[in-house]
């Protein structure tokens, strides 16, 4: 073992207790380890029906039409890997340390092993997940789907992922995490270590699915070097436990640019403890971190920050978040941080229930109650979603109306 | 079609409006006059059913029935229909599903746009960053997938240049005429209207039959439109409510 791992593996050993910064403290013991073996998936399209319409849920399809490859990881085992488009590199992360030595490097660069308790059990637990890379140059013409699936009552995933987009390349990500069905129970704790160099450009779009009693921990960490850009989507509108996620862009290159955003629905048990943050760390970075939640009776907190560090840097940052239910709450954080001092950075932050002028506005027109409502619901977070797949956004849609109307 | 008996109406518990009576027959076109904060907007939104306007008083009668208490989507689909002076902003509701939804599928939003040169405000936000005339266009579009009996129009030409005007005037007299020409034809077939005006350019473009002023809250006096804008013109609102008292 060298030096950097046993300095790695004492660090982690030093926080398997400890708590994280934010979000209900999950207690590790009570989850079993999930299995490192399943069985190998050949053919997508073999799965029963049941799980197939689970992973349409999430935008992964089954068929495969139309992405440039699939990796779908079960517990904690990668059960299915295929690659249609050969310009790009996919496969399982162990695998992807054995193939490239310099991946080393990248791996546990952005995230810390001792972060909190999740990050350390990950590390110690030597979590597999995917990899991804798109050599300098190349450009993707269709997403690569990826699925993290919980399969097993009561166990904890562990996942870790790095993605790496080469110089002038661009890659386009869609991870759906979901729970097999009866799978009710369980933890998802996923690092995600996100390389965007010179140039490039990363379309990342996760939708979680969960169930009622899931608790979710993504830690996900992203460098944006030079003239990079990354684009985020994140979308969470069926009932879990509770999530909470921080995911961090470092914008280190002159003129890196990040948008985020985030589409979310608390149902009356949930709780959705969601931000982003923004470092804008070089001359002339831009960020637009963008979140728009909703209420049904559950608890959100919708935080982001920007902290300026270099010159010319531009942010903007909008929570918007709508309460439906007086059983819910919402509580919007934004925080701004300026070092230097040519420095813009703005938000708007904006909390309360659907205007009634524009319930009336549409029922003048003829529109049921209902009708109206769930048309601005749909509205509401449409705003929040930019550039993701057109029979992802039709799901998406249809998921927020039948919320909107189960009201 | 529309009969308005013995109107009070309260917003926030302050009376707006008191004592009014006003009647739009089956293809009748009326004109409400009045100056600014008079209550003429309050009892368009009254008739219409915005749920800030409290009716404490008196009844409203559309087509013989009382919809003094119905909700506004209940009085859309019995045939009432608004054009808002200043709508809302339905930031992420895009034009073309909106006027799509409000026709039932029965229309097509390109062709109704077509017509009001709305095409390339299709896939905007309704309202959100339209001009003056850009909104009167679309409370139009919306109007004229909903295909309503009685047009409540609030200053249809307020904030529109001329152009927009011509527009605005000629695809109004389209609406409520259908093509008829016939005077009589028109106050049986023709669509009703209550159309709230400033300065009376409206009039150029359709036949108005008769109209009303609303001054303080209450109808001052009604008579043939065009008689009453050049004495408007003339003397100011001034004159109707001294003539009012003196009554």
């Amino acid at each position: 073992m060298q030096a950097d791992e046993i300095n790695l593996k004492k660090k982690a050993e030093s926080a398997v207790g400890k708590k994280a910064a934010f979000g209900e403290d999950f207690e590790l013991g009570e989850f079993g380890e999930a299995s490192k073996i399943s069985e190998p998936i050949e053919n997508m399209k073999e799965l029963d029906e049941e799980s197939q319409r689970t992973l349409l849920q999430v935008g992964v399809l089954p068929s495969e039409e139309g992405r440039a490859g699939t990796l779908l990881m079960k517990d904690n085992a990668i059960s299915h890997t295929s690659l249609k488009d050969k310009n790009i590199e996919l496969m399982s992360t162990k695998k992807a340390m054995e193939t490239h030595e310099w991946l080393k490097d990248y791996a546990w660069k952005l995230v810390a092993v001792d972060a909190d308790k999740y990050t350390a059990k990950s590390y110690l637990e030597d979590a597999d997940g995917y990899f991804i890379r798109a050599p300098a140059g190349k450009k993707t013409v269709f997403p690569v789907q990826t699925c993290l699936m919980l399969g097993s009552k009561k166990v904890s995933q562990t996942v870790h992922n790095i993605v790496v987009v080469e110089e002038e390349a661009r890659l386009d990500i869609i991870t759906g995490c979901t729970t097999q069905k009866g799978v009710e129970e369980g933890l998802h704790l996923g690092i995600s270590e996100m390389y965007v160099k010179k140039g490039a450009t990363l379309n990342f779009t996760m939708i979680h699915n969960w169930a009622e009693n899931i608790g979710v921990r993504p830690r996900t960490v992203v460098r944006v070097e030079e003239g990079g850009t990354f684009v985020s989507n994140y979308i969470c509108l069926k009932p879990v436990r509770s999530v909470q996620s921080y995911p961090t862009v470092r914008l280190e290159g002159k003129g890196a640019v990040a948008r985020l955003s985030t589409i979310a629905i608390a149902h009356p048990g949930s709780e959705l403890d969601l931000g982003s943050r923004a470092i804008f760390n070089a001359p002339g970075t831009r960020a637009e971190l963008i979140s728009r939640t909703i209420t049904t009776g559950g608890r959100i907190i919708a935080r982001g920050e920007m902290i300026g560090n270099a010159a010319g840097a531009k942010g903007h940052l909008e929570c918007r978040g709508l309460v439906l239910s007086d059983k819910g709450s919402q509580r919007a954080i934004p925080i701004l941080e300026a070092n230097v001092a040519d420095i813009e950075l703005t938000h708007e932050a904006a909390v309360g229930k659907i205007a009634q002028d524009q319930v009336e506005y549409l029922m003048a027109r003829g529109l049921t109650e209902d009708e109206a409502v769930g048309m601005i619901v749909r509205g509401f977070l449409d705003v929040g979603i930019k550039g993701i797949p057109e029979e992802l956004r039709k799901e998406i849609e249809e998921t927020i109306t039948q919320t909107a109307l189960g009201m | 079609m529309l009969k308005i008996e013995n109107l009070r109406v309260e917003v926030n518990g302050k009376t707006l409006l008191h004592d009014v009576n006003l009647e739009v027959g089956r293809g009748y076109t009326n004109v409400l006059f009045g100056p600014n904060g008079a209550g003429k907007s309050a009892l368009m939104r009254t008739i219409m059913g915005f749920s800030e306007y409290k009716v404490v008083e008196g009844r409203i009668l559309f087509n013989g029935e009382d919809i003094t208490h119905l909700p506004v989507d209940e009085r859309a689909r019995r045939g009432l229909g608004i054009m808002m002076q200043r709508p809302p902003n339905m930031s992420g509701i895009k034009l073309r599903d909106l006027v799509h939804t409000v026709a039932k599928g029965e229309k097509d939003p390109e062709d109704l746009a077509e017509n009001l040169d709305m095409q390339r405000f299709l896939d905007r936000d309704v309202n959100v960053g339209f001009s003056g005339g850009e909104i009167k266009r679309s409370e139009l579009l919306q109007l004229a997938a909903q295909n309503p009996n009685l047009y409540l129009l609030d200053e249809p030409e307020s904030g529109v240049d001329l152009v927009s005007i011509g527009q605005v005037g000629t695809k109004i007299s389209e609406l409520l005429n259908r093509e008829i020409e016939c005077p009589g034809e028109r106050c049986k077939k023709g669509k009703s209207a209550l159309i709230i005006t400033h300065t009376g350019q409206i009039l150029d473009y359709v036949q108005a039959d008769r109209g009303y002023i609303l001054c303080n809250g209450t109808i001052m006096c009604s008579g043939n439109p065009l008689e009453m804008l050049e004495e408007i013109k003339k003397k100011g609102y001034e004159e109707c409510v001294k003539c009012k008292l003196m009554k």
